[in-house]
Parts: C-alpha cells; structure tokens; sequence
C-alpha cells in the first residue's frame, strides 16, 4: 500500500522540522523521514564516550530567529543567555568581548569597539530582515517581487546616503582590512576574525568575510547562547510542536531517492523500498544531494545541474569531543568563566596562517579553535564532577590530501590538543575519551555533501537571489513540486529555522495563488 | 627541463586536402573550425551547378562530430535535444536542436543512430563542455571524433548513379534520413542520404586514412555524371535555396550572446515540428512551454523578393513607405540561379511574418560606386525555396 501526503519533507533536520510543523499548523498531512535515528540533523545532541554527551555539530545558539520562536511557540530553556566570548592568552591576559563591550582592551580599542559594533549592528539588522523572507526573484515582473525588490532598494537607502555607501563598501570586503582600520589589539583582532570566518572555507583576508560575520551578528545580534541539554533538546522541541501539529516523524528512514514522474515530484522512495506518495516534496537535504543524487541530475535542465555541481560547499570546520576528568585549569579565569565561550585565535595572521594550508589540502599545524564546556552548567550532559569540551576547529579541509584517514585523523588532534595546551596546560591529563568528526565524518553522519555547516559557501555568489543558485533561490526548485528548506536554502546556515520557515510560507503562498 | 611534444599550430589539413588542392585554381580559403576550408576551387556559380544539375562533392570532415556511446545515450540524447529521440531508431538519422535552461537555442545538427545505442553528432559548433555537463548523471562516454572521421558529401541529381556505380551494394534503399554500413575496399563505410543542399545526395563517412582512395574511386566513378569538387560559397546558395538554417546566420550559439534577446528559440525558429513537449524532461522545456504559453517573440520567414537585387543584411518592414518602422530584418540573402527567384531568409517581430503576407524589404545596391535603395515588396512563403522531387526519390532515379 502506498501512503500519500500533502507534503512530504525529506530530513529532519531542523529546518525541516520548522517547515513541517508550519505545514501542518496549516492543516497539510505532513510525512518526515529521516535518515538517523534521531531527529534534528546536524542540531542534534549525542553520547560521544560512555556517559559524556555533547552537541554533536552545531553547539551554540546564536540565529534562532524571533519569528521561529512565535510561530512554533518555541521557548528553549537555556542554559546560557548571553556567553561572553574569551579570547584567550596564554598568560591569561584574556579579552573578554560581549554586546556591551570589550574588555581587556586599550580605552581605544573600547571605544573603537562600541563604535564598530553599533555600525555592525545597524548593517545586520538590515540583513535580518531579510533571513525571514523569500529573496525577491530577479527578472520576475510580479509586483511581489517589484515590491521586495523596492523595498530591498528603500531599505538601503533609508540607512543614509554615508551609511548606505559604508554598507556597500563592506559588504564586499575582508575582515582583516576593516580591522586594521580599527584595532590595534591583536587578541580582539583575532577573535572577530574567528567569527566572521567560522564554518565557512574563508580566511581573514578572504573577501566577503564581513558579510559573514554580517550574517552571524544578524541571526540574535552577536547573542550566543548554549541550550539546556545540547542543542538536541532545539531540535527535539521543533519536533514535540510538529508531532503535536500532526506530523508524521518515521526517524532511521534514509530516503533513497525523489520520485520523478512526467517532470513533477511525486513522492520518495527510502533505501527499504518504501513508497511515500506526495506533489510535494520538501527537501532539507544539501541542494547537492538533492539534485544530483535524490532527484537525479536528469530530471533537471543541464545547466541548472551544472550549477548546482560547481556550488562550493566543501567544510573547513572540524568538531573536536572532549571527555574531561575534571574541569581543567586555565591560567587568570574564575570559576565561573567555564560557562563562556573560549576562542583560540592570538592574532588576525594567526587566523589567516591556519587557512594557509587548508587551500593546498592540507589541515593547520596550528588550528583556530572555539571551545565552550557546555557541562559546566549542563550536569545532564557528563557525569558529576566530570566534563566535556566541545570545540569547532579550523582549518581541516573537507578534501584533505590523502584523505581523512585514522593516522591524518590523529595528526590533527593531536595538534589541535596542542594548540589548546597552549592555554589549557593539562588538558591532556584530563581526557579520557575524545572525538574528532572531520567535514568527512560530518558528511557521513549528517549527510551533508562536503560537510559544510551551510550546505554551501555563504559568499555573495551564492547568497540571496543566486542562493543556492540563480533561478531556485525562492525554495521552489524548477522540478514541480520540488522544494528545499534547508541551509542550502536562502538564507543559509546555523540554527536559524528562518530557511524552514520561509520554504513553508512558500509553499503556502503557491498553493493559495493556485 | 622537460621537453614538450610541439604544439600544432596554423591550419588543420583536411585527409582530403592533397585531392582538393590538385583542383584548385583560384586559393580562396577559409578557416572553419580549426580546418583549412575552401570558399571556391575554380568558380563558384560552376560549382552551384554542379550542385543541382550533376555531382558535387564537399569536404566536411571539418563538421564537428561526437560519438555518444553507452547504456543511457538514448536517455541522455532526450534529455539534450529537443525532439523525441526514442522514435529514430538504428540507421536512421535525425535532424536536432538543442537548447539552454531558457530554451534558447545552442545549435543544430544532425544525429546518426549508427547502431543500437550508438550515436554520432554533427554540428557546425564545437560542443564539448556543454554535451560533458548534460552528461551529469548519465551513464554514457562522450569521444569528440571530429578528426578521426574524414567525410564528404556528394550531392546533385547524378549522385546515387555515381555511388551506385562504385558498387555500394543495397544503396538504393536509403531513403531520406537512412544510413548504411558498406564496404569500401575492405575497410567499412557509412553512408547515410543527408545532405545540406536540399536534393538528392548522400554524405560518406570512412577512417581518414581511406580518404584519398574513397576521393579517387569517387570521381573516377562520376567522370561521366559531372561530378565537381565544390567550395562553400556555391553551398551556401544552395543552402538558403533548401530554407536550411545557419549558427550565425539565423541564429547566435546562445552560449555566445551577451546581450539578452539576441539568441532565438526553436519556436523563434520555425522549428516547433522538432519540440516534443510529451517528453517530460528535456533542456529548455519549461522555458519553452512557457514561450508556447505567452507567445514568442520573433519569426523566422522564408522570402520570395521581387526584383533580382540580393537583399543582403536588410531592413524588413511592414510597409511600402516604412512609416510603420522595422519589424526585423534579413539574414541570409541570395539568388537562386535554379528557382529564378531573388530569396531570402529573415527574423521579423510576432505577429508580422504569416505564410502569405507581404512585407518590404529595403534593398541598397550600388550601381558605378552611387548607391540606390529601393523597397521590394516580398512574400512570406512557407514551403523550402526549392524541393524536387528527386531529393525523396524512393529508389533514387539514374541519371
């Protein structure tokens, strides 16, 4: 027998969660199938050592958007609010950065801060207002995308005619650059660095490189929080509030492929041989899998396919799992430092040194680590009196060299832990389990295509209106009945659920125009 | 240091270079993808003739060709061109375009199904990075072959008798579109009845090194048929008289406009007959339903001008007097010395340009160096300029 849904939606990850339970909240009989056992993708927490848990993949909560929240009635408890990121020095003469300010940083250099954020701050709320909207379509006559294209225009120019120009002068450029400009403290230089360039394949003085520390300020203004019980417990509410909506979740369901008839989407069929039939089919897999393998590249138009093959979407990003035997000692931090966010990058260089190697295939000798001890103030996550770090760690190339073998998996450990001795002296003593996930691993365990973090570079070549590539950027891809709702997705990466959220409107919008 | 094997430079050679060079008495050549091609060999309006009252032979080995071969080349070929590929089956041979994502047209050409899943493209393009990218996904090897095939075509109203006479058994039963493997002196032959003249004729496709003995056993056999070796300039005309389209006469490779607008659609181009719209998938098909949809935006017209001025690069306009301003213009232009007729190939606006409407084509011929103009009125037809009889002869007549 063969089940038919209104919509089906393969992958649940959370921005797949997010689109199905609107779905359903509209009254659609929604199927997701996901490959793992448990939902939330890449959001997902998981034992990693016996008795010691950790987000798996994603770890912080920075862009889970307002309207995400309000529309699903979604209340994450928390752990953290509001982490202070430290940059970290090995003679713990740390800079401790937070929305407020800086500190541990020349009068200068603070004030310069403030300014700099304000300026930052004013440029990603204009581009949050467009993480929860479908980009307008170029070309399109319509007036809804006359209307938002208009706005787009209005919205630039309401910034001042100065300001305007500073947005357009920077949205282009480097990181590095703008930081030279303004900051003589090489620990606040390398932090900003960090995050601007994080979980892309980009370096400090890679262009572009403010657009995503744009797009990581824009998600909840630079506010990083950690979620009670891992990032699964987000993934796991979505999921509560879709099943409740009246989604169907079957988890360890890997879909095999997207069934194509005559042209139009018309259900999926999972590696068991199951059949699910539907004129909607949603997917929160990378645009890669999607097209090329789920879909199969001939059922699109040749160019179409040839561009979603060159999408850049190979990850730079490693995790790195920690089982600690006790909170371990660094130098010139209180206790209750644990719960912040650490960051590992003493200068811009050093940042763009890390990324040196990673063009060439090669992974840091000297890698740009972010680290947080999320059982700090998690105790469900390790057993009393004991600990886990989970770092992300750049820059480990997705195409190593030779491949991510055991011996090239255990190199970068072991260099990453030495890097993190620098400022952590008996790290090495405390561990008692470890786990590092390479984009490789990412890419097997989460089934993203390269294993990057957004499903594909978040450059401006493939950002709002060519996200993922021109002529899809509005979830509707040119199969009828095919969608994608994930970080692929316009606006990409992170624990957002904006791209979920725009796909269903999306999709709500064609069907009531129809 | 390594030492690197000397690049080729300068022009290509045709295997039938030595054979065409012994006839040639005027020079005039001309580089056509890579090769040295040549525009006339001894007079132009003599070579035409042979064309449509005898046998002329043309070297086309510089026509691009690929051989897609493996289990999806159907699929793939249905997916790449616009008509249904399903229905040309072994030894047939299928005239194709295929278009962009916009349904826009990249070139045409003609497809050989040589064997069960074994096909041969020829255009006059090269194509090889766009055929790699369709072949995403596809199980099927793609060999670019252009220089591994040497080929002719022998084409006029004597042509089967000449090949008939060199003893290409069964030759008679190709009809139209029909190819056949023969034997040549011990070494195999295709066939096929194609041509770009719009008549009888045949093109013979042989391993380059059979080309010189294939070229003499021909024109020893069509001594008595007139048989002449041609350039492209007396193929050109016979070209525009058959109605047959031209990559940058008719139509820019959408993959090299710029500008938008500037390609052209398979609709735009009188070729709806080759869009399979029952094909659920195929390159350009949304944009070219929707096109169908909303209308299209140019006509391609075939002209039958008055007067004996070639309209060459002309204005066409709706009017005698031009007031109601241009509505396309001409891109190809000729006499037809065998139609008697003053023809021409156009694009005009929709909706201008009906089989049977008149329009007026604004001629500028220069007459002891002062310029005249003169608008000549012009017809729109819709049948080829010239289509004897001959040239779907089932079996193919003596002569």
């Amino acid at each position: 027998m063969i089940d038919r849904y209104d919509a089906i939606v393969v992958g649940a990850g959370h921005n797949g969660l997010v689109c199905s339970a609107l779905l359903a909240k509209a009254g659609k009989r929604v199927l997701v199938l996901e490959a793992n056992e448990q939902v939330g993708g890449a959001a997902v927490t998981r034992e990693f050592a016996d008795g010691y848990s950790v987000s798996a993949c994603a770890h912080l909560l920075y862009q889970l958007q307002a309207e995400v929240r309000k529309d699903l009635q979604l209340a994450p408890r928390l752990v953290s609010k509001e982490m202070t990121t430290i940059a970290l020095s090995p003679d713990g003469k740390h800079v401790r950065l937070s929305a407020d300010g800086v500190e541990g940083v020349s009068a200068a250099d603070a004030a310069s801060y403030q300014d700099f954020r304000k300026r930052m701050t004013r440029f990603s709320d204009l581009l949050r207002k467009y993480l929860n909207k479908s980009p307008p379509r170029l070309g399109a006559k319509d007036f809804r995308n006359l209307m938002a294209l208009g706005q787009l225009g209005f919205d630039l120019r309401r910034l001042g005619k100065e300001e305007m120009q500073e947005f357009l002068r920077l949205i282009g450029m480097n990181i590095h650059d703008e930081l030279n400009e303004r900051f003589d403290n090489p620990l606040l230089k390398g932090a900003i660095s960090l995050d601007a360039v994080l979980g892309t394949h980009l370096g400090p003085r890679s262009p572009n490189t403010i657009m995503t520390y744009l797009y990581r300020l824009a998600g909840d203004h630079g506010r990083t929080a950690a979620p009670a019980g891992g990032m699964g417990s987000v993934s796991n509410a979505i999921a509560r509030v879709a099943r409740s909506a009246g989604v169907t979740i079957r988890t360890s369901m890997p879909v095999k492929r997207i069934v194509i008839e005559n042209g139009r989407a018309t259900g999926v069929e999972t590696e068991s041989g199951e059949r699910f039939e539907s004129f909607t089919v949603i997917s929160n897999a990378d645009p890669k899998r999607t097209i090329l393998k789920l879909v199969g590249a001939r059922h699109v138009e040749t160019g179409f396919a040839r561009r979603i093959h060159h999408l850049r979407s190979k990850g730079n990003a490693a995790k790195l799992h920690l089982a600690l035997d006790g909170l371990p000692t660094i130098a010139g931090l209180a206790k209750k430092d644990f719960a912040e966010r650490f960051v590992i990058a003493p200068d811009e260089h050093y940042v763009e040194r890390a990324f040196n190697p990673a063009k060439y295939g090669e992974c840091s000798p000297d890698p740009v680590v972010e680290m947080t001890f999320p059982s700090f103030r998690d105790e469900t996550l390790a057993p009393t009196g004991k600990h886990v770090l989970s770092a992300v760690v750049q820059y480990a190339p997705y195409d190593l060299q030779g491949g991510w073998n055991a011996a090239a998996k255990d190199a970068f450990q072991q260099a990453v832990i030495k890097t993190i001795s620098k400022y952590v002296p008996d790290i090495e003593q405390r561990i008692t389990a470890s786990e590092l996930l390479t984009p490789a691993d990412i890419e097997s365990e989460f089934h993203i295509t390269g294993g990057h973090w957004h499903h594909g570079e978040l450059t401006l070549d493939q950002f709002l209106f060519v996200r993922p590539v021109g002529g899809a950027a509005q979830y509707r891809m040119p199969v009828d009945g095919l969608y994608l709702c994930g970080a692929g997705a316009h606006p990409g990466g992170g624990v957002s659920g904006a791209a979920g959220r725009n796909a269903a409107r999306a999709i709500l919008r064609r069907e009531r125009a129809a | 240091m390594s030492v690197r094997a000397p690049v080729h430079q300068g022009r290509l050679k045709s295997p039938f270079y030595s054979r065409l060079k012994q006839l040639d008495t005027v020079n005039e050549w001309h580089e056509w993808k890579g090769y040295s091609s040549a525009d006339v060999l001894y007079c132009a309006e003599t070579e035409y003739f042979a064309i449509r009252n005898s046998t002329a032979v043309f070297d086309l080995t510089p026509m691009t060709k690929y051989r897609i071969t493996g289990p999806d080349a159907l699929d793939y070929l249905n997916r790449l061109v616009t008509r249904d590929m399903a229905k040309v089956r072994p030894g047939r041979v299928a005239y194709a375009v295929w278009c962009d994502d916009q349904g826009q047209v990249i070139d045409d050409g003609t497809i050989f199904h040589l064997r069960e899943g074994e096909y041969r493209l020829c255009s006059q393009e090269r194509h090889f990075a766009w055929l790699m990218a369709a072949a995403m996904g596809f199980d099927v090897t793609i060999t670019h072959e252009t220089e591994d095939v040497a080929a002719l075509a022998v084409q006029g109203p004597t042509s089967f008798s000449v090949l008939d006479k060199m003893g290409f058994d069964g030759l008679e039963r190709l009809k139209p579109f029909d190819l056949g493997h023969f034997d040549f002196q011990g070494s195999e032959i295709m066939i096929s009845r194609t041509g770009f003249t719009g008549d009888l004729g045949y093109e013979l496709w042989i391993d380059p090194a059979q080309a010189e003995a294939l070229w003499d056993a021909l024109f020893a056999a069509g001594e008595l048929h007139g048989i002449r070796a041609i350039g492209t300039t007396a193929l050109e005309i016979s070209r525009i008289e058959a109605g047959y389209l031209a990559a940058y006469m008719e139509f820019l490779p959408a993959d090299e406009t710029v500008r938008t607008g500037r390609s052209r659609s398979p609709l735009e181009l009188g070729l709806s007959w080759l869009v399979d719209f029952k094909k659920p998938n195929f390159n350009g098909r949304r944009a070219l339903a929707e096109e169908k949809r909303n209308g299209s935006t140019w006509r391609l017209v075939k002209l039958d001008i008055e007067g004996n001025k070639p309209a060459h690069n002309s204005y066409i306009y709706g009017s005698a007097n031009g007031r109601k301003g241009e509505i396309g213009f001409i891109t190809s232009a000729v006499w037809s010395p065998v139609c008697k007729q003053n023809i021409a190939i156009g694009t005009v606006r929709m909706p201008h340009g009906k089989p049977g409407d008149n329009v007026w084509v604004e001629i500028y011929y220069q007459r002891e160096m002062h310029w005249n103009r003169k608008m000549a009125k012009a017809t729109v037809v819709d049948k080829p300029f010239w289509f004897p009889p001959r040239r779907g002869a089932k079996p193919p007549g003596p002569f």
